[in-house]
């Protein structure tokens, strides 16, 4: 990130120079830093708003249902995992889904840290740890709520039109992750 | 459509006073945990947003489109910075997610685009470091290429279902 983000602004400033919008890209330095403070403004609302939400559904037992109808997907994902790293995962992939990435993340670090233990090649990340990071990076969320929030914040007349498609391609990026990981841990033990 | 946001609030809240929970407290307490996440997103945004709109203004962006032209046969050029950062950082995608969105409308092809990638695609690398971090693992590029064909997956389907199915 340190070369991305300081490459984005040195190569700008040459690129200015050579196009003579230097003015233009100071400028531009400027309106982002005052669009950040908007962008903020009117995206606090609502992400509070839904965080507020979601707390409240956590405690009611959402997680806890989620987890529930979770345990045979995990069961088929990670079939020689143990009890306490199956607990962990659950509530990782519960927390996900709810879009607690604050709270799925310390869930997950246990997870592994399980799923280390039962490692008996301690130096190569097992199939499980690989599932788990799989299922991590790729995101399943029942609510959006940053994209949300910031849909809002750039003035969308429908903010949620979004949530159909988001679902689908999440869904479907999942998969495809998953049964490449399935089918290459499967051909190697044969 | 409509209702699922509607229904979702009024089953959550429904259910907490059926259960008797303190539901006031707990959405206090909720909303405090969303303004820690604003208060960490807002100075990478500045950070990023800054280099963004600099990218955009000096012309940087389209050299860098017109190069990646025959990708973006595929995918719009616009969202291509987008799906370059979001594998990296989290707070990064945000901050390109809102110059787009403000640049080319939030109900636009693009910016509808730019949402669904968001939304179906995950900091994919920072996440590998993370997990990995507090395990005995040295070598764990084995999780890279699935989670980086479940990227690619969620960017193609986040373009055809905008453009093809029109959602």
């Amino acid at each position: 990130m340190n070369y991305i983000w300081c490459g984005m602004i040195i190569v700008s400033i040459i690129v200015s120079v050579f196009n003579g919008t230097v003015n233009e890209t100071i400028n531009g330095a400027f309106e982002g830093a005052k669009s950040a403070v908007f962008t903020v403004f009117s995206f606090a609302g609502v992400m509070c708003f839904w965080t507020g939400i979601m707390k409240i559904a956590e405690k009611a037992g959402l997680s806890q249902k989620i987890e529930k109808l979770l345990r045979p997907v995990i069961n088929f994902l990670f079939p020689n995992a143990g009890k306490e790293s199956k607990k962990y995962i659950a509530m990782n992939m519960s927390a996900n889904m709810l879009g607690m990435g604050n709270a799925a993340t310390p869930m997950g670090i246990k997870a592994m840290q399980c799923l280390d233990k039962e490692n008996d090649r301690p130096l190569y990340a097992s199939d499980n740890m690989c599932m788990l990071v799989v299922l991590n990076t790729t995101s399943v969320q029942l609510i959006p709520t940053t994209i949300i929030a910031l849909r809002v914040a750039a003035n969308s007349a429908n903010p949620f039109s979004v949530i159909l498609p988001i679902w689908i391609a999440s869904l479907t990026a999942v998969f495809t992750a998953v049964i490449f990981a399935k089918l290459y841990f499967r051909r190697r033990k044969l | 459509m409509i209702y699922v946001i509607p229904a979702v609030i009024a089953i959550v809240l429904t259910v907490s006073l059926a259960k008797k929970m303190p539901s006031y407290e707990l959405f206090i307490d909720g909303a405090e945990e969303g303004m820690k996440i604003v208060a960490g997103i807002f100075p990478p945004l500045v950070a990023v947003l800054t280099a963004a709109y600099m990218l955009r203004a000096s012309g940087t962006l389209d050299i860098i489109i017109s190069f990646l032209a025959p990708v973006t046969k595929l995918i719009p050029a616009e969202v291509m910075p987008l799906a370059l950062i979001r594998p990296l950082s989290g707070s990064g995608a945000i901050g390109i997610l809102t110059e787009i969105l403000n640049t080319h409308g939030a109900d636009s092809e693009i910016g509808r685009i730019a949402s669904v990638i968001m939304g179906s695609t995950e900091t994919t690398f920072y996440c590998l470091c993370v997990y990995f971090a507090k395990t005995r693992v040295k070598h764990n590029l084995k999780a890279v290429p699935f989670a980086a064909a479940g990227d690619i997956v969620g960017i193609i389907t986040a373009v055809i279902l905008i453009k093809l199915v029109n959602f």
